[in-house]
């Protein structure tokens, strides 16, 4: 590179700063996003074999009930919930709300422990309907 | 790059070349998916847990549907266009590699694009009723 004896500044990286809630809302959203992508696939793969019959229905199904299965899923609901929770404090930010510093913490908060009650909320009612059916 | 590029600016290199143009459309088709999605996930959510514990036909009933099935195409289209752009996004800041980059961009719009045309097809099968 030419410009490299120019010695121009360059802005601190991630490592310089103390760890702060903003930062992990931020890169959370972007892990979560990238997560629920690959689950997304996990869609498809469900709609395919039900779509193909009851043979293939089950072996699906007999997946998502495996200790693998079910870890995916719950990680899955948590991204989930998570992305979208985050998703919508990014989409009243970017109605140009909630920029004031204390605002902004507390809202990355929401999202963090939001996230993990709408996992335990999800979870509690599909135990629920799981144990009725 | 060339000898003569020393004696220029990276302005100089810059100026002329324009923008591309689409990045706020980029930024309005992740809102408007995003906005989507939030009713859609939300509906998908309360779909598949209503349907712990039933059986195959149940859930093929299901989907099939006429309100179930349109939500749900909606719901597909909407997720694999969001993740498109969204992928895309972190591919632009993330990989450097002009070959890398492009290579992982156009694997993510084939993979989205499949994706939907997949999922959109199994759901139209059991919609019509069709094995």
């Amino acid at each position: 590179m030419a410009n490299r004896s120019r010695e121009r500044p360059l802005s601190p990286h991630l490592q310089v700063y103390r760890w702060q809630v903003q930062m992990v809302t931020s890169i959370l959203h972007r892990t979560t996003g990238v997560i629920l992508v690959a689950g997304s696939l996990l869609i498809v793969f469900a709609l395919l074999a039900l779509a193909a019959g009851p043979q293939e229905w089950s072996d699906f199904s007999r997946f998502t009930r495996s200790g693998l299965g079910f870890l995916i899923l719950f990680g899955w609901s948590w991204a989930l919930a998570f992305h979208l929770i985050n998703g919508i404090r990014h989409l009243v930010q970017d109605a140009g709300w909630g920029y004031k510093v204390e605002t902004f913490i507390r809202s990355s908060w929401v999202s963090v422990i939001g996230s993990l009650v709408l996992t335990a909320l999800i979870w509690l009612i599909a135990m629920a309907q799981g144990g009725s059916a | 790059m060339s000898t003569h590029d020393k004696l220029r600016t990276p302005l100089k290199r810059a100026r002329g070349l324009g923008s591309a143009k689409d990045g706020t459309h980029h930024f309005i088709m992740q809102r408007i998916t995003a906005i989507a999605l939030v009713v859609l996930s939300i509906y998908v959510i309360g779909l598949v847990i209503s349907l712990i514990g039933g059986d195959y036909a149940a859930v093929r009933t299901a989907v099939a549907n006429p309100v179930h099935a349109v939500l749900l195409v909606a719901f597909l289209v909407a997720t694999f266009w969001h993740a498109q752009l969204g992928m895309q996004a972190i591919i632009e800041d993330y990989v450097h590699t002009a070959w890398l980059a492009v290579t992982s961009q156009l694997l993510v719009i084939f993979v989205c694009v499949l994706a939907a045309i997949a999922s959109v097809l199994a759901v139209i099968r059991i919609a019509l009723g069709g094995a």
